[in-house]
């Protein structure tokens, strides 16, 4: 299949988004997705419609490369892990191996269980530090506010997408990414999104 | 880049099977929507009628089935979608429908759901291409999804017979590259010609429609030994027989073996299998669910005198249950060289909050659910439940289901609880799941002089499938525009004597008609009757209400969180407080809050 990859083993990066059924999940994976294609890469996708989207944890995950054809990626396999949340971050790391990086939105979104007062929700620091026992690789951002900042919180997606594009090694180009997202989003959020990338973006890079 | 110049696109699985439709020039389509099948409808709903197609949300699967055929008999290509478990609804026209076969083409597609991620099983669908006699094709990718689709109407033609397609969640959900195709010219309306013998189904017709399908497998099973679906890749003394998504698993993590990818997998290609086994030391069969293709396997290499080993489910290397993944290629490692493994990190040692699906802030099913537990009180209730999103009642603080198993089945074992039992007993079914299979069992109640409460709960949409219209919504699409058929009349108009339609929201007022149900002494129906707020919000048309508690007045009771249990009340240190973001509006807290501190932000 690969006799173009004459250099090494053939090109793949695996994506890992977690989050809660309507952050955005799924625009932030097609997002990546289109950009990759754009960039000549194969891309194979998988995603979690239907019930666990009513306020249920979701994952999506993406697989950019020169073979990929399987919609789910191996445990471990993940070069990268988005956390659009605290909790669910925490709840997939095992989706990521000693390299991978974590970029993790620190703003919370609390099950039904914890609104209701019968389950707990831990505390930042206490969710950071179990992170950080087990990898070093983790970044933390406050997606969420940054969002305000750009001028609506449903715009978080759009900060952890421009987080994402500023990560070392990470395969897409910036304005590729940035392109993909402007092209997919409404166009009078479109402002909006591209100030959320950017924020985002340069929250990393500090 | 490539330098084709078609157009590529990431689809989904199902957006695919969508454009493969189109590009086969079917005619006709219908489905009852079902998770993992429903954006096809999604799609349809919206480009059908551009591209010169009828399409309909019919009342349930077998309905679909039945028209769907009707076209494909008077010339049309045809396409008829559902979930695996819808395909039992529609399996009684199927079965007979192979008989006569077809004139135009047509495709089945079920869309089967393996580890049950929206449904109440993981059957294997497979099993009825069997039973039914019917070609079956299966893709493992959303680009290979919309090429057998296509061609699948072509072998549909040439036999005369409808082409079972069958797809999983990890296909109909994956996103993959899809290049486009031309569009075939077919025509989209034709003129049926009577063929008695051939469509007429009595007994000495179905005698020799019999020896026809039989016939026709034979022509099947030549079509599929020569099918570009079924081929060979790799090289090993290790063969590697697979279908489905299956194979991208076997692709990407076994190593130094040789493939036999099925995607024409009834009829199988025996021969082919006979020959892929001959020189082999081993073979494996990875396929997710049933030993499907393994038994078959199995007896192939009986008939063909060979003696290799063949590893699958049978031998306990490979699991029946769940749908596979890449480690359960990776567990395959004493049998085929595998790819090396990642070794995941290790588990933060932090206790995480459970995070189950939850009915949405604002869903009418809270009001109900709450009013159903006050007017109950402490009498011996049995929830007959149904299914759609007021599934999610089965949770606490709810727990408003003690048996769910199908379409409809909520008001047809109410039957059975309320002659078995001296338990009262609450049947529950929603709107749409009224109009596939509620009124048959009402009816069938009715004339039984079974005494039991039903509630419908029409929240005025299909809700957890992604919002499709249905009879009691009336339908606005497809430049075709009906009435909505009102549950109330058809309810009264079966017989029943107790109707009552209520408001959710007005807590007080269904607690109050709920308790009169209970108590009468037959079949009582209450509607409750309220839209979606989730599908207000997707047409725009939903007021942005939020409410707020005056903190001066809450005693700090929890009732609101323990009564209507809304994720847009959030309690904290013992100070509830509501969610902006996620609240409706709906008041149904204010309503229960018993020193009135709830109340909506002017």
């Amino acid at each position: 299949m690969s006799e173009r990859c004459d250099k090494g083993d053939p090109m793949k990066y695996v994506i890992q988004i977690v989050g809660v059924g309507g952050q955005g999940v799924l625009l932030a994976s097609m997002v990546l997705g289109n950009a990759a294609m754009a960039e000549g890469h194969n891309v194979a996708m998988s995603e979690v419609h239907g019930m666990a989207q009513r306020g249920g944890s979701v994952l999506s995950t993406l697989r950019i490369g020169d073979n990929v054809i399987s919609p789910l990626a191996s445990d471990g396999e993940a070069d990268m892990i988005l956390g659009f949340e605290p909790a669910e971050t925490c709840r997939n790391i095992t989706l990521g191996n000693k390299s991978t990086m974590i970029i993790m939105n620190l703003d919370p979104i609390y099950p039904s269980t914890v609104t209701a007062g019968s389950s707990e929700y831990p505390g930042t620091d206490e969710m950071i530090s179990s992170i950080k026992k087990v990898t070093k690789n983790i970044m933390t951002i406050e997606a969420t506010s940054l969002a305000e900042t750009a001028g609506k919180a449903v715009a978080a997606n759009a900060v952890m997408i421009g987080a994402a594009a500023a990560v070392k090694g990470f395969p897409l180009p910036k304005d590729a990414v940035r392109g993909s997202l402007l092209n997919l989003v409404p166009e009078k959020f479109r402002e909006l999104n591209a100030k959320a990338f950017d924020l985002g973006y340069d929250e990393m890079r500090k | 880049m490539s330098a084709n110049d078609k157009k590529k696109e990431l689809l989904l699985g199902n957006d695919a099977i969508t454009r493969g439709i189109i590009e086969a020039g079917v005619g006709f389509a219908s489905t009852y929507p079902g998770t993992p099948s429903s954006e096809i409808g999604n799609n349809l709903e919206k480009i059908a009628e551009k591209n010169g197609m009828f399409f309909e949300f019919s009342s349930n699967e077998k309905i679909a089935m039945e028209s769907a055929s009707a076209a494909a008999m008077s010339g049309v290509r045809s396409f008829v979608f559902m979930k695996h478990v819808g395909m039992n609804v529609a399996a009684d026209p199927m079965l007979t429908l192979a008989y006569g076969g077809v004139r135009g083409g047509m495709v089945i597609l079920t869309a089967d759901d393996p580890s049950a991620h929206s449904s109440q099983n993981e059957q294997d669908n497979r099993i009825y291409a069997k039973l039914a006699l019917l070609p079956m094709l299966e893709p493992s990718t959303p680009a290979e999804a919309k090429e057998m689709v296509k061609e699948s109407y072509d072998i549909s033609e040439e036999l005369t017979l409808p082409v079972l397609f069958r797809t999983t969640t990890r296909v109909n959900h994956a996103r993959g590259i899809v290049e486009e195709g031309d569009v075939k010219d077919v025509p989209k309306k034709s003129h049926f010609t009577r063929d008695i013998k051939r469509f007429v189904n009595i007994p000495a017709n179905a005698r020799t429609n019999r020896i026809r399908l039989l016939e026709l497998n034979k022509k099947a099973a030549e079509l599929s030994e020569a099918s570009r679906f079924n081929f060979t890749e790799g090289k090993g003394s290790t063969g590697v027989i697979t279908s489905g998504v299956s194979y991208t698993y076997v692709k990407e993590w076994m190593k130094n073996v040789s493939i036999l990818k099925l995607g024409f997998t009834n009829p199988l290609p025996e021969k082919k299998i006979a020959e892929f086994m001959k020189d082999k030391e081993k073979i494996i069969v990875v396929e997710e669910l049933e030993p499907f293709l393994e038994d078959q396997v199995l007896r192939i290499a009986k008939q063909s005198n060979l003696s290799v080993k063949i590893h699958g489910k049978r031998t306990d290397d490979l699991p029946m249950a769940f749908e596979y993944s890449p480690g359960v290629i990776s567990a395959l490692r004493h049998l085929a060289d595998v790819a090396d493994d990642n070794v995941p990190l290790a588990r933060p040692d932090i206790a995480l909050p459970p995070r189950p699906p939850t009915l949405c802030a604002g869903c009418p099913h809270r009001g109900i659910f709450h009013a159903v537990r006050k007017a109950v009180g402490r009498k011996e209730v049995i929830y007959s439940s149904d299914i759609g999103c007021y599934s999610l009642g089965a949770q606490p603080p709810f727990m408003m289901a003690d048996m769910i198993l199908c379409m409809g089945g909520g008001i047809g074992a109410a039957g059975g609880f309320s002659e078995a039992t001296d338990q009262k007993v609450i049947a529950f079914s929603g709107d749409s799941t009224f109009f596939h299979s509620g009124i048959t069992p009402l009816v069938s109640a009715l004339f039984n002089g079974h005494k039991f409460t039903a509630i419908i709960l029409d929240n005025r949409t299909t809700a957890m499938t992604g919002h499709q219209p249905h009879p009691g919504t009336g339908r606005e699409f497809g430049g075709r525009r009906t009435e909505e058929i009102k549950i109330e009349d058809v309810v009264r108009g079966i017989g029943v004597k107790f109707v009552e339609t209520v408001d959710p929201y007005d807590v007080k007022a269904t607690i109050d008609v709920m308790t009169r149900a209970i108590e009468y002494d037959g079949l009582s129906v209450v509607i409750v009757k309220r839209a979606c707020p989730l599908e207000l919000k997707r047409k725009k048309i939903l007021e942005p209400r939020v409410c707020e508690v005056d903190q001066d007045l809450c005693v700090k009771c929890s009732t609101c969180i323990l009564s209507i249990a809304c994720p847009a009340l959030m309690k904290k240190d013992g100070i509830v407080s509501i969610d902006k973001e996620q609240c409706m509006g709906c008041m149904m807290c204010g309503r229960v809050c018993p020193k009135d501190a709830i109340k909506v932000i002017p």
